[in-house]
Order: C-alpha cells, then sequence, then structure tokens
C-alpha cells in the first residue's frame, strides 16, 4: 500500500548546520497495517510523514502509493490518497468557517473543485450521519464556525475529516499530543475506533509509548534519522516499555530523550 | 445638500465594487493587495479608450472587468509562482500599471464628454443599486461553490486546505484576479459616471477600499459572507456620504480627503483593537477576583 524506498533527506545542505533528518529509510505498509512511530527528538519522524505527504521532497528515494510512484508529486496532488490529522488542533480546520464548510472541503478531497454547491441537503444529511459518529454533538452544532470549538472537539472534527472519506493511507503526526489527558484519551478511542472500522492503512506518530505499545499492529522506533526497530505484530503482544526502552539503549546506546516523553 | 447627498449613494454604489474586490483580497484570502491602485485606473482607461473608439459602453465595461483580471493574474502569478512577497508583488504590478495605463490612454487624462455613456438610457442609481446588488449575490453565491470554499479556506488555513487537495496557489490567483475585476470594473463605472479617465484616479484607492471594508464591518458586522459583502457596500457608500459631508465643512478642500481617509481608517483600526484591550483586562480581574473568591470558600489552594 505504501512504500517508503532508500528514502533519505537532509536539512540546511551545505551549510554549518547542515543535519541528517532522514538517512535510507525504508518501510512497506500492508493494506489495513496500523504502524506506530516512536524515537527521541529530532529523529525524524515528522520529516517522515512531512516526506509521505508530500510537505517535503526526499533528496534520494522514491514514495510509492499503490504501486504509483508518486514522489514527484506536490502536496495537493497526493492528498488524493492521503488523509492526515496534524498536532495542533487548529491546523486541521479553517476557524472562520462553519463545521459544515469544513465537511464539505474534506468531502472534496481527491475530486476536482468546480461550482458545484459545497453543501446540499444530501451532503448535509451525510455530514450529520459522520458527524454523530464521534459522539461530542457536532452534528447539532452544523451552522457553528469552527473557531468556537474546544481543541478536543476540533481534533475530533478534524480526524473525521481526514478519514470519513477512506484515504488509502492516514498519517497521524501526535495527534493527541497537545491536548488534556482526558480530550487525549477521547481522540484515541475515536482513532482506534475509525481505524478498525474503516480498515485504514495508519501511521501514527507517538511520543506516549503505552499507546505505542497498545494501538496497532506493529511498531517501528526512529532515531538520528534511521529506523532502528521494527516490531512486528507477534512480538508486540507482549511488549512493555520497559522492554522498549531497553531496546533502544541497546540500539542507540544512549538513553530515549524525548522532552515529551509520556511512559504511560 | 439632498442632491450632493444623492450624489454620494450613487457613486458610492458605484465604488461599492472596488470595496468588494479588496474585501476579496485583504479579508478572504489575507492578502493585502496593492496592485487595486494601477488596476483601478486600467478599468478606466480601458473603458474610457473603447467608448471614445466607437465600442458599445457596456462592452467596454467588460472589457474593462478582464482588464483588471489579467492585471491580478499578474500579481497572483508573481506572488506565488514568483514567491514575491505578498505587498511587494501588488507594489510592483500597481508600477508597471502606472506605465500601461498610460500607453492604453495615450495621454494622462481623457473625456467621455459628447461620447457614448453607460448611463445613457437608465439612471445612474437604478444600474448602481441593481449592479451591487447583482454582485454581491453573486459573490456570496460564489463563495458557497466548492473553488469557492478552497479559496476561503485559503485564506483561513492554507496547510489546511493543501492537505485536502487544493492547489493554493491556483485559489490565489483565482481570489486576485477576481478581485482586480471588480475593481477595474468600477473604475470604468466611474469613469463613465465622471465622464473622464484620470492617469491618477486610482491613488490611494486601496485606502478607500479598505476604509469601506472596515466601516462596514464594525457598523453591520460580519459573521457571514452575507453579512459582510452587504456590510462592504454599504461601508462604500458611507465612505462616500462622509467625504461629502467632510467637503462641506469650511476650510475643508477636496486635497484634504486624502489625509481625511487616512484617519477614518485609523480610528476604524485602533478603536476596536483599544476597546478588546480593555474587555480582555476587566474580564480577567473579573474572572481572577471570583476564582480566588472560590478557592478561599472551599478553604484551600489544593486542585
Amino acid at each position: 500500500m505504501l512504500k517508503i524506498d532508500g528514502v533519505s533527506k537532509l536539512f540546511n545542505p551545505g551549510t554549518v548546520d547542515e543535519k541528517i533528518a532522514l538517512m535510507n529509510a525504508n518501510l512497506h505498509l500492508k493494506p489495513g497495517d496500523f504502524v506506530t512511530v516512536i524515537g527521541s527528538n529530532g529523529a525524524g519522524k515528522s520529516t517522515l510523514m512531512n516526506i509521505i505527504s508530500g510537505v517535503m521532497k526526499s533528496d534520494a528515494g522514491k514514495i510509492f502509493i499503490e504501486g504509483q510512484d508518486v514522489s514527484e508529486l506536490t502536496e495537493y496532488k497526493r492528498s488524493k490518497w492521503i488523509g492526515r490529522v496534524f498536532q495542533d488542533p487548529m491546523a486541521g480546520t479553517a476557524p472562520r468557517m462553519t463545521i459544515q464548510e469544513n465537511m464539505a472541503m474534506a468531502y472534496t478531497r481527491g475530486k476536482g473543485r468546480g461550482f458545484s454547491f459545497g453543501v446540499t441537503r444530501a451532503k448535509r444529511e451525510l455530514f450529520k450521519n459522520e458527524l454523530h459518529r464521534l459522539g461530542i454533538g457536532l452534528e447539532n452544532r452544523l451552522n457553528a464556525k469552527v473557531g468556537l470549538l474546544s481543541g478536543g472537539e476540533r481534533q475530533a472534527l478534524s480526524l473525521l475529516m481526514a478519514t470519513f472519506t477512506r484515504p488509502q493511507i492516514l498519517l497521524l503526526d501526535e495527534h493527541t499530543a497537545a491536548l488534556d489527558p482526558a480530550r487525549a484519551e477521547l481522540i484515541t478511542t475515536i482513532t482506534e475506533s475509525i481505524v478498525r472500522e474503516m480498515k485504514l492503512t495508519t501511521l501514527m506518530v507517538t511520543h506516549n509509548m503505552e499507546q505505542a505499545i497498545r494501538l496497532g499492529n506493529r511498531l517501528i522506533m526512529m532515531d538520528k534519522g534511521r529506523i532502528i526497530l521494527d516490531i512486528p505484530e507477534s512480538r508486540k503482544k507482549d511488549l512493555t516499555v520497559e522492554q522498549l526502552l531497553g531496546e533502544f539503549e541497546r540500539i542507540s546506546g544512549s538513553k530515549l530523550a524525548d522532552d515529551r516523553i509520556v511512559l504511560g | 445638500m439632498l442632491a450632493s447627498m444623492q450624489g454620494a449613494v450613487e457613486s458610492g454604489l458605484l465604488y461599492a465594487l472596488m470595496a468588494l474586490g479588496v474585501y476579496i483580497t485583504f479579508r478572504i484570502l489575507d492578502f493585502p493587495d496593492l496592485t487595486v491602485d494601477g488596476s483601478f485606473t486600467t478599468g478606466a482607461a480601458i473603458a474610457t479608450v473603447m467608448t471614445i473608439n466607437g465600442t458599445q459602453p457596456w462592452l467596454a465595461v467588460i472589457c474593462a472587468f478582464l482588464g483588471g483580471a489579467a492585471a491580478g493574474l499578474c500579481t497572483g502569478l508573481l506572488h506565488t509562482k514568483g514567491k514575491v512577497n505578498g505587498l511587494l508583488s501588488g507594489i510592483i504590478m500597481m508600477i508597471a500599471l502606472y506605465s500601461i495605463n498610460l500607453r492604453i490612454m495615450g495621454k494622462p487624462n481623457l473625456s467621455l464628454r459628447n461620447q457614448m455613456n453607460a448611463f445613457d438610457q437608465i439612471p445612474v442609481i437604478a444600474i448602481a443599486i441593481v449592479l451591487a446588488i447583482a454582485v454581491k449575490i453573486l459573490l456570496d453565491l460564489f463563495f458557497k461553490t466548492d473553488i469557492g470554499l478552497s479559496l476561503r479556506a485559503t485564506g483561513d488555513n492554507s496547510r489546511m486546505i493543501r492537505s485536502f487537495g487544493a492547489n493554493t496557489d491556483v485559489t490565489k490567483i483565482v481570489g486576485v484576479a477576481l478581485s482586480n475585476a471588480l475593481v477595474a470594473c468600477s473604475g470604468a463605472l466611474i469613469a463613465h459616471h465622471q465622464k473622464f479617465a484620470d492617469n491618477s484616479m486610482g491613488i490611494g484607492m486601496i485606502v478607500i477600499g479598505l476604509a469601506s471594508v472596515i466601516i462596514g464591518e464594525a457598523i453591520f458586522g460580519a459573521k457571514s459572507i452575507f453579512r459582510a459583502t452587504l456590510a462592504v457596500i454599504l461601508g462604500a457608500i458611507i465612505y462616500r456620504v462622509i467625504y461629502a459631508l467632510a467637503l462641506r465643512v469650511p476650510g475643508m478642500e477636496a486635497q484634504d480627503m486624502k489625509l481625511i481617509t487616512a484617519i477614518i481608517i485609523t480610528c476604524a483600526l485602533v478603536v476596536p483593537t483599544v476597546r478588546r484591550a480593555i474587555n480582555l483586562k476587566t474580564t480577567a480581574r473579573k474572572r481572577t477576583a471570583e476564582v480566588l473568591a472560590g478557592v478561599r470558600q472551599t478553604g484551600g489552594g489544593e486542585r
């Protein structure tokens, strides 16, 4: 479904600040895979996300989605296959537009945009049904400006917008990190059920070790731009946080350093 | 007095198209586009020259509309593809248009006296009202379409709309072109209304447009696109009325009007900011006192 083939990326190439962001990264996701990604500060997790989604172009290597080489496609063209939720709850929605208008924009992901109305009666019913799944009452506030919602509500809406059109790949970039624990838990639960129901191929960056182990069927660990550990489903089931930290120290030779790490 | 008020409302409605254009860039796209100062004159120049050469006036106005769109297209391309800062790309086009406008007109000013006129058959006020309302409604509808939504989202959260597959370069270019098309159309109508075009008639137009947008929004609110476009039209009329009244103040002359405009727009911008800051401070004080009182009552600082 998603194949990352020898992807490398340098930041500030040729300057004193040159930094390896990604180093010969290889990753192959099968349809329906739910992979969690952990790693220390500057390990390249976000860069990996940005390169898959096309926000950045890699310096070497190729990206394939459903067998098609998308390495040269721009971000907006790749969005046909990719749904994304950002860390910042403000990033995934347009605040001065209403909930139904935001849903309408998500609805046209991967389709051409023309002069037909974004919100029609039929679409409004569809949006209502989809919003109902979140279970937080947004279906009754279709005409509310998104800027009026709380961070948790906005993130739930972002998650729904990224997924209800069934993208081939879902990228979650620490999407619960900016929320308080209760809301983060709500978003995690919603994420789990949406991914399971829609069988979405998902890549989720998290700094919550316990979450990384509990969710998904595969776990990868990154350090200094490399994927240093790839734990398959069979081993992931009885993995503990201590084992994971131990593995990290053994491979990288240093303690896992993430200023926001949550052990669970 | 009454006659001058009617004149103010008439020209206010004609300038309203320009103000709607400024609203598109300034508010919807969040792009301060200074092309306006040039494209307003471009519209006037195209319409005037074509009318003098015997084209039907309304066809000339439509050509002015297209000319403005072309100017906006250039600004949009400069900004998106050339990665030139937004303000600067507007300034570059404004300066370029100054020469282009002179080329179109052939000399700094042209008269439309004794020529065909767009307002020959029907009174100005009737055309102006119909036109302003028609453009308002068309814009309201446009901003509800899929393209219109992605254009609004480009100004609101461009990262988000890119992640949903919109090419924000294209939406920006479309927005800036549409904006300048309306501005040029307004310039063409003003030229027909005052029966002349002048190469400097667009100078300061962006500020007048901003003043109209800000006055309108301050008085009538901008809760929805429907409200906002209405507010912009009314703001343009109010600006003209203030202008007409200010001219009646003894000692005030036409040359002082740009300064008056600057003062109006400054007030309209600063007063809401100050009011918001004061409100915030009062609320914060009040809430802090309440929270502190609540803590004291429950008898402890623990959470």
